[in-house]
């Protein structure tokens, strides 16, 4: 009797599983026509918007998206060309197809119809809710208490629903859109609409694997040298600037926050102008260069420095500069932390003739480690990502002859930049995209779980 | 005893050099900008000297009077323009994004907080070409408002830091006011929002200002459509090779312009960012 009771209990609970499987016919129905089953439920201005909305998902996708799926396989067959028309014998201009644009829209169609289906089955559940309602003996949920309920109940999806579709629109589909490339020829031979792109399979990730090919071994180098970049333009940040941290807060200095502004006004100003003012003071002729050719500078047997122009000490720069404009920042949001580490900890360890630096050891960085680990693992995946740093001061600068179009300071993401913008090889730079993907993903992952700080959040409440 | 005392004062001493040294280091290259900002020899480079023989504001003044080539008033009104339209969504989203994962219980409540943290490791700029084609498409590319979508189209993505700070709310405070009746709504109108001035403040200071440093995208999508460049574009452009030895003071100049309002804002919510971005665990 109980068992029964509770798979009684179970058959209620609104899902699409149980709404096909023990709704009645209204609400089966409504799997073929949408809003039907809240029609037949006396729902109206609901099961009417569910309608228009499948009626017009369907007319959408065949006046305007099918045109374009139905030419996936080949992503186009023909180019513009010339025809005679046969009623006034003159050559007339034939439209042709255009890769691009069947993919892209195609992706979009395909979007589309996946959320008109989702909407779809929102529809069958709303009607075998209205269905549970009425066994029960209640009034099914009225439109009126529907939009109601979205204030307070349902607000989630109210609050949700505009955000979802921006970073659907935005973020998700032209993420799809770049990955698919990564498997077509679309490079600088294959523009359309004038050339016609298609599939290739798995070539170009071959080719950026093959480590005899330039490809492979300009992928090889460039990324070498984005995992050598984050790791030293993380920690040196966070480590440097905790220590400027510790300076200002240590007890017995004074003007803590004269000290603390000097710093922050590098902040305030924007990154881009500094980094543009910073790689004309360094150029071969700049400020520094014109400074060490004084006479003074001479006489103390200095010479100038080819700063961005040489591979190794370029290399070096740009990680100084991003030091000048990374450590005001660790400064700043570790200064609040620092303060915040209990004081008796320390009094004990000191009881226990701990020195400054045994301190600094065994409680401060545990301490500063644990809290900012989240920031650290941001700031490592930023800096994988880190456009302006080199583009500005170096544009990936100097050139190396035996890479393909990158130069010895180029990280992946300005590798990728340039591929795009100003070589037009898509294909190659969505490959690199996907394997930056991949990086990060692992060290996001390896570096959470250490951490475990996904399990923070419960233990605020 | 005294060793101890005399250790200390050594060590305080060693500090403050150490502080002036770097002090000096950081404020010498905005001091360099401002004055070549007011140098009156005009050229990228000096022969053998550093500080300027002539002052002048004539670099100022040019950036509003001499627009045939570089249009420096527009690329102001223009990213303000688009700051101000994608600060106020973006906020809006992240707001939403925030409450809806901190403070309510869905079922695609996890599953969406998942697929944001996968969404996060791609390589921003790799949509960004996508999203070229994408409103070229629909007739909107190098216009204002692809930029004020693109900034803004995905901002709930970074719901992170805002979410944090919700979590040190106490649900407490929730759940008494839902006993007195008030809806989710009003909860987080009438609680949440006013609780949370620091972080909005940080949220509202981040989007205003990522148009005005933001280059990748605005370049991608704007390439050579000058009278709707923003500042990051049109500064760039002053530098290129053919214009540097003539506009480089007048970079300057409008440097300095720009950062004016970046550095005010920031000045003036400097404890607010701080909260923010430690989620208000710091109270500092």
């Amino acid at each position: 009797m109980e068992e029964r009771q509770v798979k009684h209990k179970d058959k209620e609970e609104i899902s699409t599983i149980n709404a096909i499987a023990y709704g009645n016919w209204a609400t089966k129905l409504t799997l073929l026509v949408s809003g039907f089953g809240n029609i037949y439920h006396k729902q109206f201005v609901k099961g009417l918007i569910f309608l228009s909305m499948q009626i017009s998902a369907i007319l959408l996708f065949f006046t305007f998206g099918w045109q374009y799926v139905s030419n996936m396989n080949t992503l186009g067959t023909h180019t513009m060309r010339s025809e005679i028309d046969p009623t006034y014998g003159i050559a007339v201009n034939v439209p042709g197809d255009n890769s691009l644009q069947i993919l892209l829209f195609s992706i979009f169609a395909i979007a589309i119809m996946l959320l008109a289906f989702a909407i779809h089955l929102a529809a069958v559940r709303s009607s075998y809710a209205a269905e549970i309602d009425i066994k029960r003996g209640r009034q099914p949920t009225s439109f009126i208490t529907d939009l109601r309920n979205m204030l307070d109940k349902n607000i989630h999806t109210a609050m949700l629903g505009l955000p979802t579709l921006g970073v659907l629109a935005f973020t998700v589909i032209p993420i799809v859109f770049m990955i698919l490339l990564a498997f077509t020829n679309f490079d600088r031979l294959h523009q359309p609409p004038g050339n016609l792109f298609t599939w290739v399979g798995l070539r170009n990730f071959f080719d950026t694997l093959s480590f005899n090919g330039i490809m492979g071994h300009t992928f090889t180098k460039v990324l070498g040298w984005t995992l050598i970049w984050a790791v030293f333009a993380t920690f040196l940040n966070y480590f440097l600037g905790m220590t400027v941290a510790l300076m200002i807060n240590k007890k017995g200095i004074h003007l803590k926050s004269l000290w603390r502004t000097c710093f922050v006004i590098s902040i305030a100003v924007p990154g881009f102008v500094t980094l543009l003012f910073m790689r004309q003071m360094l150029a071969d002729t700049g400020s520094i260069n014109e400074l060490l050719k004084s006479d003074f500078a001479q006489r103390l047997g200095l010479s100038t420095v080819q700063f961005l122009r040489d591979p190794a000490i370029a290399r070096v720069t740009v990680i100084i500069v991003n030091l000048w404009i990374g450590i005001p920042y660790t400064m700043l949001i570790t200064s609040g932390i620092l303060m915040n580490i209990p004081e008796d900890l320390y009094e004990a360890a000191r009881i226990d003739g701990a020195g400054p630096a045994k301190q600094f050891q065994a409680i401060t960085l545990p301490y500063m480690l644990t809290i900012t680990a989240p920031y650290l693992i941001t700031q490592f995946i930023g800096n994988i990502n880190n456009f302006n740093a080199i583009y500005f001061l170096t544009a990936g600068g100097p050139p190396a002859t035996d890479y393909y179009n990158a130069g010895k300071t180029d990280l992946l993401v300005t590798w990728l930049y340039k591929l795009t913008v100003t070589h037009g090889d898509y294909n190659l730079a969505s490959v690199i995209g996907i394997f930056a993907f991949i990086i990060s993903a692992i060290i996001a992952l390896v570096t959470f779980n250490i951490t475990a700080s996904a399990q923070k959040e419960e233990t605020f409440r | 005893m005294k060793s101890m005392k005399t250790r200390r004062t050594l060590a305080n001493i060693t500090i403050y050099v150490l502080l002036i040294v770097l002090s000096i280091l950081w404020l010498l290259p905005i001091v360099y900008l401002v004055i070549t900002s007011f140098r009156g020899e005009p050229g990228a480079w000096l022969d053998g000297y550093v500080i300027p023989k002539e002052w002048t504001i004539g670099n100022y003044t040019r950036l509003f009077t001499d627009t045939s080539q570089f249009n420096y008033p527009l690329w102001f009104k223009n990213t303000l323009v688009v700051a101000i339209l994608s600060c106020i969504i973006s906020t809006i989203f992240v707001l939403f994004t925030s409450y809806a994962f901190s403070r309510l219980r869905f079922k695609m409540r996890r599953p969406m907080m998942n697929i944001v943290l996968v969404l996060g490791m791609f390589p921003g700029f790799m949509s960004v070409i996508a999203i070229y084609h994408l409103v070229k498409l629909i007739g909107l590319d190098q216009s204002l408002s692809a930029l004020v979508l693109i900034y803004s189209g995905s901002a709930g993505l970074s719901y992170y830091i805002m979410k944090g700070f919700f979590d040190t709310i106490p649900r407490e405070l929730d759940e008494s006011a839902n006993l007195d009746g008030c809806t989710n709504w009003q909860i987080f109108t009438k609680i949440t929002i006013p609780l949370s001035r620091p972080v909005i403040t940080y949220t509202v200071m981040t989007t205003f200002s990522a148009p005005w440093v933001d280059f990748i995208i605005a370049s991608v999508i704007m390439k050579d459509n000058y009278s709707n460049y923003t500042i990051a574009l049109g500064l760039f452009r002053m530098l290129e090779r053919e214009s540097v030895t003539q506009w480089w003071t007048a970079f300057c100049a409008g440097a300095v312009l720009v950062s004016i309002p970046i550095a005010t804002l920031f000045l003036l919510m400097q404890k607010n960012y701080v909260e923010g971005i430690t989620g208000g665990s710091v109270k500092g």
